[in-house]
């Protein structure tokens, strides 16, 4: 019993945090179809900003994640308008290498800045010791953190479901030019998609730092875990990224503690296993066409 | 009209830099291994991020064959081409069915799975140590391979002139039209009744053979091998070097190699990470010019007529 409520209490955690980081990714992908390997460079600028922030400006930890997710959805709009705008219907091949060499770039960046090794990062009190939840203790900081994803996710679900905007963004992924020929400036939408996404990746970045480690090679490192998201959710499928998310969480989790030595490959031969049996996503169903 | 110019300058190399042969073969051997890339991209239009996997293989088995008891190095890289060749068959049918994102995800996936299976079975990969002492016959029961790297660059040398000469053979053949073909428009490929899936199998299977035998050459001139030639990394510096000199065509890697080796080698030296601003920087500016790369350039400066691509 307890046993597997640790494995759904850290699973559910981390898997939440990874669908901060790749919600926007996927509704980029779906809307623009650009396959973008750089998009944990914004996940790995917001974490090492607001933990940057809070140890050498001595800021509190909410207002330097605040600070940082800020900043970094001000340089994804710009590297919008800079870099990405050019890959809209480039070949495939052009997107990976571009966007590899904007990874690049970022790595070294933050190797300049912040050093080649992990960058450690000391909790505030409030957040940093454990709490009895009956069945067994509990980091805090675990549970502020599913708290602070649940609610941007659920904000985030509002505003995709049930807003004008969202309504347009919808409409704009399952069919890009009916959408347009009705009057919706799909660029602009683009545009604040693509900030909102880096936004979040920072968010996901700042407050998962202390579960995916900050190290410069971070864009890289997550690369693959944010596209086994990506992949299983299927382009553009908003709805399906808490569910692929938190399932990614709880494999790697629970891989991880019964086969400790095996757990590593648990998810990529799941990635592998359903990206040729169903290669729409796991929600493959729901996927407007 | 330029081509044997590279051929040339490969042989002057070791006339000249005799100091510096080991660098020069590990050139070679990259170089090698981003043609290996160009025949799947370049020509076939598959987009794989996971050829690394054939490198590695190539590279462990070259040291399993010699640790083995058999030295005599060609037969040894062969039979490691050969090895990667008959892994890429096994997975070529279920991959190639793939295209787009959902391809680069599943090669990404293999790559990271025989990553961690060699970092695990440390009995037979030596885990993070690799694989050093690793013995061979002198070369042709006479070469002796020395300190300085000499026969190690005149074998590469040949390895990669004969696979070369090979790899344009086939390409220029129709089943090397053919893939072109299948890259332009897979749909109508298969309804003029090319068996598509077969041929890109065949191509992966071609790709597979050189980067196998260049990870081969790559642990018979190091006479070591380590896990660093399963890591993304490689795979990415493949894919970064075949872009720098241009895609299609087979020379791409073969000018890629020496320019991204050379940038990294001397930027390594000035600061570590360095390099990174560098070949990130070159590849946006790669593609923002055109997906020529480096052959592009000269080609639009010569206007010569295009090169097979």
């Amino acid at each position: 019993m307890s046993v597997v409520a640790f494995i759904l209490l850290y699973g559910v955690s981390y898997g939440l945090v990874l669908c901060l980081i790749s919600v926007g990714l996927v509704v980029t992908m779906g809307l623009m179809r650009v396959i973008n390997l750089a998009h944990g460079a914004f996940a790995a600028i917001g974490g090492y900003i607001a933990i940057g922030l809070m140890t050498h400006v001595g800021l509190p930890f909410a207002a330097a994640v605040v600070a940082a997710v800020a900043f970094v959805a001000v340089l994804s709009l710009a590297s919008e308008k800079v870099l990405f705008v050019h890959l809209y219907g480039a070949p495939e091949l052009d997107q990976v290498l571009m966007t590899i060499g904007v990874n690049f770039v970022v790595v070294a960046a933050l190797t300049l800045c912040f050093g080649p090794d992990v960058y450690p990062i000391r909790l505030p009190p409030w957040l940093s010791g454990s709490v009895d939840l009956g069945f067994r203790t509990f980091e805090v900081y675990r549970i502020v953190t599913m708290a602070v994803c649940l609610v941007v996710i659920g904000l985030l679900w509002v505003a995709f479901d049930r807003t004008n905007l969202g309504a347009r963004l919808r409409a704009a992924v399952d069919n890009r030019g009916m959408a347009q020929a009705t009057g919706i400036n799909v660029p602009r939408l683009f545009s604040l998609t693509f900030a909102t996404g880096g936004g979040l990746a920072a968010l996901g970045g700042a407050i998962g730092a202390p579960m995916l480690p900050l190290e410069p090679t971070y864009p890289f490192k997550y690369l693959v875990l944010v596209l086994v998201v990506v992949a299983l959710s299927g382009f553009g499928n908003v709805r399906a990224v808490v569910g692929v998310s938190i399932f990614v969480g709880i494999v790697d989790t629970a891989g991880r503690f019964f086969l400790p030595d095996l757990g590593a490959f648990i998810i990529y031969v799941l990635l592998i296993v359903l990206m040729i049996w169903r290669r729409q996503g796991l929600f493959a169903a729901r996927v407007a066409t | 009209m330029l081509e044997p110019v590279w051929w040339i300058l490969a042989v002057l190399v070791y006339f000249i830099f005799p100091k510096h042969l080991a660098i020069a073969s590990s050139i070679l051997i990259m170089a090698m291994f981003a043609m290996s890339f160009d025949v799947v991209l370049g020509f076939a239009g598959i987009l794989t991020l996971g050829n690394a996997v054939f490198f590695g293989v190539g590279a462990y088995a070259a040291a399993w064959i010699a640790i083995g008891g058999w030295h005599e190095a060609i037969t040894g890289a062969f039979a490691a081409g050969v090895g990667s060749a008959l892994l890429a068959g096994a997975l070529g049918p279920f991959v190639l069915r793939l295209t787009g994102l959902p391809l680069i995800m599943v090669t990404l996936g293999i790559g990271v799975i025989f990553y961690e299976a060699a970092n695990k079975t440390a009995w037979l990969t030596g885990g993070d140590d690799g694989l050093s002492n690793i013995p061979l016959a002198p070369l042709l029961g006479w070469f002796r391979w020395s300190l300085s790297g000499g026969t190690a660059y005149l074998y590469a040398l040949c390895w990669l002139g004969v696979l070369f000469l090979l790899s344009r053979r086939i390409m220029a053949s129709p089943f090397g039209v053919a893939l072109q073909g299948i890259r332009e428009n897979a749909d109508r490929m298969r309804l003029i009744g090319t068996p598509v899936l077969r041929y890109l199998v065949v191509s992966y299977v071609i790709s597979a053979f050189i980067a196998g035998a260049a990870g081969a050459l790559w642990t018979q001139t190091n006479a070591f091998v380590g896990l660093g030639v399963f890591s993304l990394d490689t795979a990415l510096d493949g894919l970064v070097m075949l872009a720098l000199g241009g895609i299609g065509g087979l020379y791409g890697g073969l000018i890629g190699a020496p320019v991204y080796m050379l940038v990294k080698h001397f930027s390594q030296e000035w600061n570590p990470y360095y390099w990174m601003f560098l070949i990130g920087g070159l590849l946006i500016v790669v593609v923002r010019v055109g997906r020529g790369g480096i052959m592009g350039i000269f080609r639009r400066l010569l206007s010569r007529r295009p090169v097979a691509s």
